[in-house]
């Protein structure tokens, strides 16, 4: 806050009526002089007001001011009673016009912040918000989970090898597992086999990342997947996955159900839990379905299918050339539409795939 | 996936009385056999065996004549007034009165009647009702109104339908009678199980979780007419397979049996039709009825053919170049090398005619038909592989190969086929034939060696030997001490016939941790080792992402599937590096059979998508791969399961995957800042898409080098920028979108894009950390300068010449205005530069600040002939 500058004592302050001088001595002049100073600072009601009151009353022409001035031509003896006499009441004056000037900067200051006032309801909506994909937002969320572990996050191509997708997971080529799976396969130039799909499911980057890094390994892998299921309230085409691997020794089923018990947890909160059912799948001996105790669900909690999991079968390891004798491991995978759709209670897939802003827009960018 | 009626379960594993479906699906699925769906009861409510009391034809104006019939439906329904019946003419005992409309029924007759409330297949619910002027209290049924069948020309007369007049009553209940109120569970059964493909599998797996006994119905010993040995009269039957897939020749197994005079009006009996339709499969004829329910009943696929059809010898054999065959569904089909096929004799000519494909489906030449009075019956065993190839091949997952390729029990076919026998005799009125011919080359199950701490270590759970050898001899398998080496104690573990998946000790384990219960597994998280952290690249996409968020920008994802039409819309000419995609050999819409090259061909569909929805200001942006094949490359080496690749191979593997670089686009029309009580708000050009590309860049740590491009579709090009990396390799485009391209997709004018190679942009940045300059707390002095230069000088080219002349004191310099008009003259631009200039050591002194000022005119009057505006 800005403070004015003191008035001046001396200057051009604008001629007022005549001066009057007072005797110095006449202490009943110099009584009435200051209380009529003292009565115009009560009654100024602004800065300015007091401003003249100033130049008139401690101005250069002032009474006071000309009393004081006298005081240099008094003999000898009546130069002490003088001071004596106009000193303190000078000092009175000044003492009022500093405290009133206080006051009224007070006052107005305050009147200042009151007349600037706005109306605070309005829009300020002056940049629109973008938003990240929830999708891609459970991924994150997932891969931070899986970091918090300890374990690293691991990418790999969408278009893959048949070999990395298929054989390294132990799916004979023949065996009804590997129909079951609706692949895309790519075509191959002139009519000869391309030997490359659309990955049905993460688990070759697994396969890629027990060849490049070996073991022991802690992985888990997000990311898209494809199979050739038309687009409907619950089934899309392109679709995400996260899968978990942990190649090590002494690793058991228990250490599976332990993982999958935190990870619920982290995603569905702390009464979230899983359990297993015995299953089939290529990669893993054994094998189970997952199913998810989901506090959430529509109706009351209950039960719900989230993935699939198992021990990593012998053949996965040795065609990593892993010994099953020496390392055991398991691995886990389930859908991020499922799991979003659960978190989130989407109702249709078309959401999620269509691209529309409006709903990108509902997650900001943290869920 | 197989459906269970429960009372035929029964008959292998016994059950509680009122088992309902949902119990047996939750013992079920303890053991792996998952509940597919519940089908619920067909009928539900009065539906009673009537018999016709009286039946009066009443011709109708319309043409028709409709039966007025008085049925007796027993004590408990009968009413004992009728509307529009004097009392004394109602018959003692009470009746109903009901109009019908159909005429293969007459006075006797035990019928299905439908009282009012009985609720029908298909939710047809049953009133009473005035029609043709009477009160109809309720319907005489039709085998198509009860859903059990097509035949709709007439009523359901139970005496013609099999059943005995002696065993119904009127007012009997008719659901369970035709088994139309069983609750049906079918079950989802996972490949490796084949054997659950039966009633046998089921109830084995259902006393697994229950305990309940079990009789295994698969063996000889509970057969109560054991089957005979091969005798030399049997029908002969070679397998002579010239190209057996894998080694493995295609048929081990193929049994014979002949009954002869079976009587071809003899009906399926009620029971049995009601428990293949419960199982979901139509009756046919007795001969085929009997096959479907010795398959259902134990797994094994079986064929009856006409016996008069058929000329010995039956040769099992692969197809041969040309050869066709009409299979029972009618349809001609082509055959290929790998057939296996099932052939016979005619005239001597061996092998000449084609049968069948073997395991997969009949002929249509060699059927039963409804001359027919001797069968031949074949159980047999194929090599899955071959089926499961064929079955592919010509499209027919039917019944028999959804099993073989599964694996069927190649113990099964003599006990099988003498089930089938027992039944045509038993309800055919056939006479089992004494000759057998039974081609066994079989082999029994290898051991595997079994650790019986195994499933210990595996599982977390602790086993004592004797409950791994319990469970294990529990499913079927013979356990014996192995010779054990060291310390190891190790059993010797035979595998049952049906179970060809054990062939691994680790299934061995699944196998003595799910019978002694999943549940029983303890959570214990495991111990990381400790990772690194997200990559460098991880990081990276996740910043980028986020960056454009805040910016405003929304993210979208979009499937990767285009067509030609998309890459004409983008105007891309036909040697773009963007035309060399991937095809798909089974795409989901022919017209998008390709794999992206770059995102905006599909993300343009998304924002367009948005626009049609109302959304005029639309930020979208998506990150993702895209693949970039290089023609000419070798295709991935096939290689064999289970084992780890040569190194050679390896990088064969993985050099001959497309590139597929992660790329990141966006797209913006509309408003991109709106206009409010603020102000006015701007429209999204070329400089908010060029923004947002070198965000990417920013966040990804890369330094790009912004210069204009005149030929890059799908861009305007008078403003597309590309962005290249200091090496001058382009990475990526950004402006406003050409104007045809916009009419194409029909977006809104001006709607810019841009499109960068993310990862080109991450490795460029590398992962160095950056190396701190100290921040110096010395003064500043700021300098403004405005520079008029020839309009067509770049204004990169000027800042370059600015940075350049003014040297090490330079902190920051900015073209805050860009002006023309006549005081800067035709063709001449002014470009007007504010510095921020300051010393590491010193204030700077006037004399510093002059040096900096005159470095800076000269250089920009050396390089881009730039002349200081007074």
């Amino acid at each position: 806050m800005s403070t004015p500058a003191p008035p001046s004592d001396h200057g051009n302050d604008r001629p007022s009526t005549e001066p009057q001088s007072i005797d110095p001595l006449d202490v009943a002049a110099l009584d009435a002089a200051v209380d009529a100073a003292l009565a115009a600072i009560a009654a100024a009601s602004d800065l300015d007001e007091l401003k003249a009151a100033r130049t008139v009353h401690t101005g250069d022409k002032s009474p006071l001011a000309l009393a004081n001035r006298a005081i240099g031509g008094l003999p000898g003896p009546d130069k002490a009673a003088a001071g004596k006499n106009v000193g303190p009441r000078r000092g009175r004056v000044s003492s009022a016009l500093a405290a009133r000037q206080v006051e009224l900067e007070a006052e107005r200051d305050e009147r200042v912040l009151v007349e600037e006032s706005v109306d605070v309801t309005l829009p300020t909506d002056r940049r629109p918000l973008g938003a990240r994909h929830p999708i891609e937002l459970v991924q994150e969320r997932v891969a931070d989970f899986f970091v918090g572990m300890g374990w690293e996050i691991a990418d790999g191509p969408e278009v893959e090898a048949e070999w990395f997708n298929f054989d390294a997971l132990n799916f004979e080529p023949d065996h009804p597992a590997r129909q079951m799976q609706d692949t895309f396969y790519v075509e191959g130039e002139g009519g000869k086999l391309s030997n490359l799909v659309l990955r049905t499911h993460t688990s070759p980057v697994q396969a890629r990342s027990l060849l490049e890094r070996g073991v022991p390994l802690y992985i888990a892998c997000p990311g898209k997947v494809f199979r050739t299921d038309a687009l409907d309230a619950t089934h899309t085409p392109v679709f995400h996955q996260v899968e978990g691997l942990a190649v090590d020794k002494g690793l058991t089923m228990a250490n599976l159900v332990g993982t999958l018990d935190a990870f619920a947890r982290a995603m569905f909160g702390p009464e979230a839990k899983t359990r297993l059912r015995p299953s089939f799948f290529p990669f893993t001996e054994p094998s189970a379905e997952m199913d998810l105790w989901f506090p959430q669900k529509k109706g009351g909690a209950g039960w719900i299918e989230w993935g699939g999991c198992g021990m990593v079968n012998p053949n996965v390891l040795r065609a990593a050339g892993v010994d099953p004798e020496e390392y055991s491991g398991f691995a886990f995978g389930m859908g991020i539409e499922r799991t979003l759709m659960l978190r989130h209670s989407i109702a249709d897939m078309h959401d999620i795939v269509e691209g529309d802003v409006r709903f990108s827009t509902q997650f900001g960018t943290e869920i | 996936m197989p459906r269970i009626v429960t009372d035929w379960l029964g008959e292998h594993v016994e059950l509680p009385a009122d088992l309902t479906a949902e119990q047996l699906a939750a013992a079920l699925v303890k053991v792996g056999l998952e509940e597919e769906e519940v089908h619920p009861a067909a009928v539900t409510g009065p539906l009673v065996v009537g018999r016709v009391l009286e039946l009066t034809p009443e011709p109708q104006k319309n043409g028709k004549t409709i039966n007025w019939c008085l049925v007796d439906v027993g004590p408990e329904h009968n009413a004992t007034q009728i509307k529009g019946v004097d009392d004394a003419d109602v018959p003692a005992g009470g009746a109903r009165g009901i109009v019908c409309g159909a005429h293969n029924f007459g006075v006797g007759d035990l019928v299905v009647v439908s009282l009012p409330g009985t609720v029908l297949p298909g939710g047809f619910a049953i009133a009473s009702r005035k029609t043709y002027g009477h009160v109809s209290d309720g319907m005489i049924c039709s085998v198509r109104e009860l859903g059990i069948g097509d035949d709709h020309d007439g009523i359901l007369v139970l005496t013609r339908a099999g059943f005995d007049a002696a065993d119904l009553t009127p007012g009997q209940d008719a659901i369970s009678l035709l088994g139309l109120g069983d609750e049906v569970l079918e079950i989802n059964v996972t490949p490796d199980r084949g054997y659950a493909f039966s009633y046998r599998g089921v109830g084995r797996e259902y006393s697994h979780s229950t305990g309940a006994p079990f009789t295994d119905r698969g063996l000889a010993e509970n057969l109560t007419t054991p089957p005979p040995a091969a005798t030399p009269d049997g029908f002969v039957v070679e397998v002579d397979d010239a190209a057996p897939i894998g080694g493995n020749v295609g048929c081990d197994r193929f049994v014979t049996r002949v009954v002869r005079g079976i009587d071809p009006s003899a009906p399926t009996p009620p029971w049995m039709k009601r428990r293949l339709e419960g199982s979901g499969m139509r009756a046919i004829s007795l001969a085929v009825d009997v096959t479907n329910y010795v398959m259902l009943d134990l797994g094994q696929p079986l064929h009856a053919y006409d016996l008069a059809q058929v000329a010995a010898p039956i040769v099992v054999r692969r197809a041969a170049p040309g050869e066709r065959l009409t299979t029972l569904d009618d349809a001609d089909r082509a055959l290929d090398g790998e057939d296996l096929l099932i052939t016979d004799s005619p005239d001597g000519a061996r092998g000449e005619r084609v049968l069948g494909l073997a395991g997969v489906m009949g002929g249509a030449s060699s059927e039963v038909s409804d001359a027919t009075t001797d069968v031949l019956v074949e159980a047999a065993h194929f090599d899955p592989v071959s089926v499961a190839r064929t079955a592919r091949r010509h499209r027919l997952p039917s019944e028999a190969a959804k099993r073989f390729e599964r694996g069927v029990d190649p113990r099964l076919p003599a006990v099988a086929a003498q089930r089938v026998v027992d039944l045509l005799v038993e309800l055919g009125g056939g006479t089992a034939d004494p000759a057998v011919s039974d081609l066994d080359t079989t082999t029994s199950p290898r051991p595997v060696r079994l650790d019986v701490t195994l499933p210990t270590r595996l599982s977390g759970v602790a086993y004592d030997r004797g409950t791994v050898v319990g469970i294990l001899e529990q499913i079927g398998c013979t356990v014996t001490d192995a010779v054990s080496s060291d310390a190891v104690d190790a059993v010797r573990v035979v595998p049952p016939s049906w179970r060809p998946d054990l062939t691994e000790p680790a299934a061995l384990v699944e196998e003595v941790v799910r019978i002694a219960g999943y549940d029983r597994i303890p959570s214990v998280l495991p111990a990381a080792p400790g990772g690194r952290g997200l990559t460098t690249s991880q990081r990276a996409r996740r910043s980028v992402a986020r960056a454009l968020a805040e910016a405003g920008l929304v993210e979208v994802l979009s499937y990767p599937f285009v067509g030609e039409a998309d890459l004409d819309a983008l105007g891309l000419p036909a040697d773009d590096v963007r035309r060399t995609t991937l095809r798909l050999a089974n795409p989901l819409a022919d017209d998008k059979p390709l794999l992206r090259a770059d995102l905006l061909t599909t993300l343009l569909d998304t924002a367009r998508r948005n626009v049609a929805r109302g959304l005029g200001d639309v930020a979208v942006f998506e990150v993702g791969l895209v693949a970039r094949p290089v023609p000419g490359t070798p295709a991935p080496p096939q290689l064999p399961v289970g084992v780890r690749p040569s190194d050679d191979d390896l990088t064969a593997l993985v050099t001959s995957v497309p590139a597929q670089p992660r790329h990141v686009a966006g797209v913006l029309t509309g408003t991109v800042e709106p206009a409010g009580w603020w102000g006015p708000g701007r429209v999204a050009d070329w400089a908010d898409a060029l923004a947002a590309a070198r965000l990417v860049a920013e966040r990804a740590g890369a330094r790009v080098v912004v210069s204009a491009d005149t030929s890059t579709m799908p861009w305007h090009p008078g403003r597309c920028a590309a962005l290249a990396l200091a090496d001058g390799t382009v990475v990526g485009h950004a402006g406003e979108l050409h104007p045809k391209v916009l009419e194409a997709l029909d977006l809104p004018a001006r709607a810019a894009a841009f499109e960068v190679d993310l990862d080109a942009l991450v490795a460029a940045a590398g992962d160095a950390p950056v190396t701190a300059e100290p921040v110096s707390a010395f003064p500043a002095a700021k300098e403004d300068f405005a520079f008029v230069v020839d309009a067509d000088v770049p204004a990169a080219d000027v800042q370059a010449a600015v940075v350049a002349g003014a040297g090490s004191l330079l902190e920051d310099a900015r073209l805050f205005d860009v002006f023309t008009g006549d005081q800067v003259g035709e063709g001449k631009k002014s470009l007007a530069y504010s510095l921020r200039l300051r010393a590491a050591d010193r204030t700077l002194t006037a004399d510093d600040v002059r040096a900096v000022r005159d470095g800076v005119v000269a250089a920009a009057a050396e390089r881009v002939g730039a002349v200081l505006r007074g």
